[in-house]
């Protein structure tokens, strides 16, 4: 691995440990998953209702949160300039954030998935679908940290896209009107693949939506990386 | 070969100038101090140079390369403490030095990397001493005082022993103990050869430290020189005050006929001290700009 990208990697090790905005986004999940699939269990409920829905919180919040809270941070406090002038390209950057923060994730993922009594190829399936959904939100994170000058803006553009991102998934069970929205965003359809693992199947239309989501999320990227650039 | 080199250089904001043909060079080993008030172009031009900004037009030379055609090689030969430090909050002092001397690293077989580990270790904590941050090297960043924080983005800029050192405003705000230590450690620095460029608006510090310096004034450079010649050049009234032992003030124009005048006045042993009225670099700034040196 390259020594930059090793860099950022432990650098993110000993600052995250102390940075407790993102340590919470991490263990939040995981930690309620395992709380709520012990505490409550009613008849009617569906099986996996807990971590299905948290793990698709997990997704739309956790990495998206933390590498635009980074990456903001960085470009409020200036250390960003300063890595670039030691060099480090942006790609580095990402690339380091992007193995601490998914690596992360994954393991957070497993907790979830664990708590939920998932096993074998039920857990693998549910570990891929959330590593596709932690690195859409990522990219969609990292956009967010680039577009914006401070954590506060980093913030105020975070919290709707992350409710949207979140909790439409689990309004639209209950509204078909929303339902047909929430269709359309990648974390629905995760949301809808990891409520049938058992019978897993990748429709048509699931295989479009979540190909558009994770094209337009990386054009989105580029445009805006173009226009902002990391290292400014 | 010159160590900076600016040639008609102009920037704008928007429709302000801010930089406006801007020319000097800076040779290798000199400090060179920058003055200027607060909004009169300093940081920008440190941005410009550094290669952060792009200039609206001209040129400008670090060590022959151009400031907009800067690689990462040529990066390494330069070291910036700007006013934002360029620091992580939440790390140790030792932690944040370690992290940019792991980015600098360049070595990556195993053999390399652990000899590479003793050598950071030992060159940090001297680093660390050197500005007397060694018994605070576990204290986070954010728990440092203000003069310890300035003397950690120090170190951090001569971490990779630069050929010129870049400093905007290091002093800005410190008790006096605080910037005497950073003198000390610019001195020293320029005795290991290092050029410095140095933004400031303090006349103490520039009179004491910078072998040049150029006055910056709503984006022009009003005056450049050495800071004794640029005193000297604004001595209009060219006298001698003497203040004697018998508590007498005498002012004698200065010119060949008080020359024997002040010959007999220290034969007698009856002078007790001695001033020429060269004006100091804040009353010659007074003088270009008609205004004071605003902080």
């Amino acid at each position: 691995m390259n020594n930059h990208i090793k860099a950022i990697l432990w650098k993110q090790l000993k600052d995250t440990i102390k940075n407790k905005t993102i340590l919470i986004q991490f263990i939040m999940f995981p930690l309620m998953t395992i709380v709520m699939e012990n505490a409550i269990n009613m008849e009617d409920m569906p099986a996996h209702f807990f971590v299905n829905l948290f793990g698709i919180m997990y997704v739309g919040m956790a990495p998206l949160t933390s590498i635009a809270a980074i990456i903001s941070e960085e470009k409020e406090k200036n250390t960003l300039r300063v890595l670039q002038m030691c060099d480090v390209k942006a790609i580095e950057y990402l690339i380091g954030n992007a193995i601490y923060i998914i690596l992360i994730c994954m393991i957070g993922s497993l907790i979830i998935g664990l708590a939920g009594g998932y096993t074998g190829i039920n857990l693998f399936w549910f570990m891929l679908l959330m590593f596709v959904g932690h690195i859409c939100s990522f990219l969609l994170g990292a956009t967010i940290g680039l577009a914006s000058k401070n954590q506060m803006t980093a913030t105020s553009i975070n919290v709707p896209v992350m409710i949207v991102l979140s909790f439409l998934p689990m309004i639209s069970m209950f509204n078909e009107t929303i339902k047909k929205f929430s269709k359309i965003l990648f974390s629905e359809q995760l949301y809808l693949l990891v409520n049938n693992l058992e019978q897993i199947k990748i429709t048509l239309e699931t295989g479009v939506i979540m190909t558009c989501n994770i094209v337009l999320i990386i054009l989105i990227f580029l445009v805006i990386y173009k226009k902002n650039r990391i290292s400014c | 070969m010159k160590a900076i080199c600016i040639k008609n250089l102009k920037h704008n904001f928007n429709e302000k100038t801010v930089l406006d043909n801007i020319n000097f060079d800076v040779d290798t080993g000199e400090i060179f101090g920058l003055l200027g008030p607060s909004g009169a172009g300093k940081t920008t031009l440190i941005h410009i140079l550094t290669g952060q900004l792009k200039a609206t037009c001209g040129d400008s030379f670090i060590l022959g390369i151009s400031s907009t055609n800067m690689t990462g090689e040529n990066y390494r030969q330069i070291g910036v403490m700007m006013d934002n430090f360029g620091l992580y909050e939440r790390m140790s002092c030792y932690d944040n030095l370690k992290f940019y001397q792991m980015i600098d690293s360049n070595k990556n077989n195993k053999q390399q990397a652990l000899k590479n580990k003793h050598m950071f270790d030992k060159n940090i904590e001297s680093i660390l001493n050197d500005v007397g941050l060694l018994d605070a090297k576990k204290t986070l960043v954010m728990n440092l005082s203000k003069g310890m924080t300035n003397r950690l983005a120090f170190a951090r800029a001569i971490l990779r022993t630069p050929a010129i050192l870049f400093l905007d405003e290091p002093t800005s705000g410190l008790d006096p103990t605080t910037v005497e230590a950073i003198h000390k450690m610019i001195l020293t620095e320029k005795k290991r050869g290092t050029t410095i460029f140095l933004t400031t608006h303090n006349m103490y510090e520039a009179e004491k430290l910078c072998d040049n310096i150029a006055l910056l004034n709503n984006g022009k450079i009003i005056e450049y020189g050495t800071p004794s010649d640029i005193c000297r050049r604004y001595n209009h009234q060219k006298r001698i005050h003497i203040h004697l032992k018998n508590g007498e003030d005498i002012s004698l124009e200065h010119n060949i006929e008080c020359g024997e005048q002040i010959k007999s006045y220290f034969l007698e042993d009856a002078v007790e001290t001695i001033h020429s009225t060269e004006p100091n670099l804040e009353t010659v700034f007074m003088e270009l700009t008609g205004r004071k040196f605003e902080r």
